[in-house]
């Protein structure tokens, strides 16, 4: 089985509201250290044999380009397993 | 003038606009499914608010791949008159038909309240039976409404920001920007001007029982550049 694992998250620059509020309770929970929490999204996609070797990262890519990803405001990050590879 | 109110699988809001423009204006309005690409010959799209698609991946995600949006989008190209309300901006950025995109609320929190706004500009489609620089009141509701671009992005479309969020006395302060938006801005409209995406509901605000009718003027104003198209 193919997989492929993105995570998708802010730009760097762009406000992490989210990130910023649990950087917080962290270092309310005492955790010292912390300089910055940035979340984001991950999304595992198995793939069937159509999928073929040469092309899949591309594929993928597009797949983030098109919709798993606003280019505007997010980043993402493909990891292929063993099989895509 | 006849308009078409998209319905997405979680609108919440078209039947709000159906009202307004059937009962308010007094104008023949229909329904347009957002599976159907037929636009039964309206003069204007509404996209309305609510969680098309459950705000699933990112709000207006999945919903801007919808067969409507096919053809509001030729239709936007056609220079017809199409406003997007708070869920329905989302759609249209997400879609590309307008500049930008939106982030969580800066306090985390879904708002639902009313806001002062600032017209900008009163030479639009959609603004022109207010005076530059009114202060008018229309509530928000969402959760992501934080308009976030670029910063060259942003400077390019300076003159296509039509409502800007503001104090009680037209002044832009960090505490009356309620979801920490870029610039203040609530609404913007595209190049040609036939476009416009507004997070406030008008659609909510048209008639005084409901503690404002400013957002009335918004559809009289398409009303008026129909007239004179």
């Amino acid at each position: 089985m193919k997989k492929a694992k993105v995570c998708i998250s802010l730009k760097a620059g762009l406000l992490d509201a989210q990130g910023k509020t649990i950087k917080s309770a962290l270092e309310s929970l005492g955790f010292k250290g912390v300089r910055e929490v940035r979340v984001g999204k991950y999304l595992e996609i198995d793939l069937d044999q159509s999928f073929a070797k040469p092309s899949l990262r591309r594929e993928v890519e597009r797949m983030c380009h098109k919709l798993l990803a606003n280019p505007v405001i997010e980043r993402y990050h493909i990891t292929l397993d063993d099989n895509g590879r | 003038m006849k308009f078409g109110v998209v319905v997405f699988p979680g609108s919440n809001c078209d039947q709000d606009c159906v009202h307004v423009v059937g009962e308010v204006l007094r104008q023949p309005v229909v329904s347009l499914w957002h599976q159907d690409t037929a636009l039964h010959g309206v003069d204007a799209i509404v996209l309305p608010g609510g969680f098309s698609y459950g705000d699933y991946l990112r709000t207006g995600a999945i919903a801007r791949f919808s067969p409507i949006m096919r053809s509001v989008e030729a239709f936007a190209k056609d220079g017809g008159l199409v406003i997007g309300i708070c869920n329905g901006f989302q759609i249209l950025l997400e879609a590309g038909l307008l500049p930008g995109a939106m982030l969580r609320n800066k306090g985390l929190r879904f708002i639902c309240r009313f806001v002062t706004l600032r017209v900008e500009r009163t030479d639009t489609p959609f603004t022109n039976r207010f005076q530059k620089n009114q202060i008018i009141r229309l509530p928000i509701a969402h959760n992501e409404g934080r308009f976030a671009l670029d910063a060259a992005t942003l400077s390019s479309i300076e003159k296509r920001v039509v409502l800007r969020y503001c104090d009680e006395n037209g002044q832009l302060t960090e505490s009356s920007n309620p979801n920490g938006s870029t610039d203040a801005i609530a609404g913007i409209v595209n190049q040609a001007g036939n476009v416009m995406g507004m997070m406030p509901h008008p659609e909510r605000a048209a008639e005084e029982i409901l503690g404002s009718s400013d957002g009335r003027l918004i559809f009289e104003s398409m009303l008026e550049a129909f007239r004179h198209a």
